[in-house]
């Protein structure tokens, strides 16, 4: 049994408690996306800039959550800022690997899964330079919070689908 | 008989499981209780000794379970004070039993510049059903507000009702507990001419209910919050009613004859059973009706006024100001559900915290969201209490809650 420290570290609760990226942007020049956890009500709403080059020059994050979501989309936001749409995309693909390979762990011995999915290995530090975000590794030992930890990542998603669509 | 709360949970074998060691304090039933052997047994039984459909086979083994299917219909008609067992329908769940109600009395009685009035305290299901159906037929759903501690407030009920064909409400609120004045609305409804249709989900397993004292028109609830198992409710409705709506879902078991040219639909209640109908489902909340009226409606409801009381009095001992606890102060106005705001921690991180203290509470917006917004809050911890629940459980929790408090603490 994985007990609460696992799931709480205490990077993630100073997120949660001083959360990076706090806010709302005008609309526009900002693009703003709602993304909703339909089974606890969690609700992420992002706010995000971007230049002719595809640089995310800005981001601030509104809502409200638990401590994963909110301290996951705090981190996210950090993550992102100035990085490029494609870098964005490319540490958004890491996060849900370190996420899904986990989740293919359930049921096992508890022990951290070093078995990559989809020629992903979650463990490769070439492949994760998540920072933060790795604190969020403990998540995936408690199912029910995944939903949770990647709300922001796909609402950031649906807003890179909806600018890319125009 | 005197209500014996450690004799009942003996009766309860998940009750008996440890979680890592501890006492399982399952305070959750709101969502779905949990189920006594007896009921578990009364369907093993069934499978074992008496199965086959029901109203088509000779043989006796099908007499036998459609005689067992249609005495569940009895002893539900008779657990809710209904005039005819033939009002008793026989759903899915009570999500179902409404979307009857608004399918076919609902698609026929509504229409561009007809209103309905529901309440801000039902839950999803009283709500959506009817707003698939307004987009549909372009009616207009009105809203009966709250007072400050979480009771319907019923000052501008008249205005509301005023040309209004249906006034849908909950009996009891599965977010606050509020009880609501169900034979009062009712009257109201009826002056106005419009029928109520009662979401009784949360207080039928929880307090003596007839249908004719209430006045109502329908009443909708689920068999697995009531010791039963899930994939079976009931809809209860007025006979004239019923007969004169058309049938919901088509298929067999609900005709009286098929042509090619067309169908001529059988009496009520076969009439809104289409299919093979939940026969094991209904001989187990048989089986909870029996469990329940064994030890007395009256009895369980004096447990959870008490239990009730405790809980309020424990959580503010001990969690003082950073506990808010939502809807009626009282007991007296309230069934045994308690929606909790631990002062800056959420109720997802609280539940998660309860859990390792082998509390199961359920944290979020109860499929009440209209609810929640009116209240302020995204989510709560809800704990609910039923009759196998004790103070030992209410302990649980406040030193669960406190341990979350600690926890999250800056």
């Amino acid at each position: 049994m994985a007990g609460l420290e696992d799931l709480y570290r205490e990077i993630i609760l100073d997120h949660y408690r001083s959360p990076r990226n706090k806010g709302s942007l005008e609309t526009p020049p900002a693009h703003k996306t709602e993304g909703f956890n339909p089974l606890c009500g969690d609700e992420i709403v992002v706010y995000l800039v971007l230049d002719d080059n595809d640089t995310i020059v800005d981001i601030k994050i509104g809502g409200q959550g638990c401590s994963i979501s909110q301290s996951s989309a705090s981190m996210m936001s950090a993550a992102v800022k100035g990085k490029s749409v494609a870098e964005a995309r490319k540490m958004m693909a890491s996060f849900k690997a370190m996420m899904s390979i986990h989740e293919s762990d359930i049921g096992g011995d508890g022990s951290e899964a070093e078995i990559g999915i989809g020629g992903i290995d979650a463990s490769d530090p070439a492949e994760l330079k998540l920072g933060d975000l790795e604190a969020l590794r403990g998540v995936v030992k408690f199912p029910v919070r995944i939903k949770c930890a990647t709300l922001s990542w796909n609402t950031l998603n649906q807003a890179f689908e909806e600018l890319s669509a125009g | 008989m005197t209500f014996d709360v450690q004799a009942i949970r003996k009766d309860f074998p998940i009750l008996h499981h440890l979680q890592d060691g501890r006492r399982l304090a399952f305070l959750d039933s709101a969502a779905s209780s949990q189920r006594p052997i007896q009921v578990i047994e009364a369907m093993d039984l069934l499978y074992t000794t008496s199965y086959a459909n029901v109203h088509r086979g000779v043989y006796r083994l099908a007499e036998r379970a459609t005689n067992a299917f249609e005495a569940a219909r009895s002893k539900v008609a008779a657990f809710i004070g209904a005039p005819s067992h033939d009002e008793v329908v026989f759903t899915k769940n009570a999500t179902e039993a409404i979307n009857l109600v608004a399918g076919s009395w609902g698609r026929a009685n509504l229409g561009p510049g007809d209103a309905i009035v529901l309440s801000l305290l039902e839950h999803h299901a009283n709500i959506v059903p009817w707003q698939m159906l307004a987009a549909e037929k372009g009616f207009e759903i009105r809203w009966l507000g709250l007072t400050a501690d979480g009771q319907l407030d019923l000052t501008d009920l008249d205005r509301l009702l005023d040309g209004a064909k249906l006034l849908g409400v909950t009996a009891m609120s599965n977010v606050l507990g509020t009880l609501t004045p169900i034979r009062v609305l009712a009257d109201a409804a009826h002056d106005r001419g419009a029928l109520i249709l009662v979401d009784a989900c949360q207080s039928v397993p929880h307090q003596p209910t007839d249908v004719v004292e209430m006045g109502a028109d329908f009443v909708a609830f689920s068999g697995h919050k009531m010791l039963g198992p899930t994939g079976i409710g009931v809809l209860w409705g007025r006979a004239e009613l019923l007969d004169a709506m058309p049938p919901f879902l088509g298929g067999g078991g609900m005709i009286l004859n098929v042509t090619t040219e067309g169908f001529i639909p059988d009496a009520v209640p076969a009439k809104f059973e289409a299919g093979t109908p939940p026969i094991a489902e209904a001989v187990g909340l048989a089986a909870a009706i029996g469990y329940l009226e064994n030890i007395g409606m009256d009895a369980i409801r004096r447990h959870e006024i008490e239990l009730t009381s405790y809980a309020l009095r424990t959580l503010h001992e001990r969690l003082g100001d950073s506990l808010v606890i939502h809807g009626p102060c009282e007991p007296a106005p309230r069934g045994g559900v308690l929606s909790l705001e631990l002062l800056d921690v959420h109720a997802h991180d609280v539940s998660q915290v309860l859990d390792e203290h082998a509390v199961a509470i359920r944290p979020g917006h109860h499929c009440a969201k209209p609810l929640m917004r009116h209240l302020g809050v995204p989510a709560t911890a809800r704990a609910s209490l039923y009759l196998y629940n004790d103070t030992d459980d209410v302990d649980a929790l406040a030193d669960a809650l406190v341990a979350a408090r600690e926890f999250f603490a800056p």
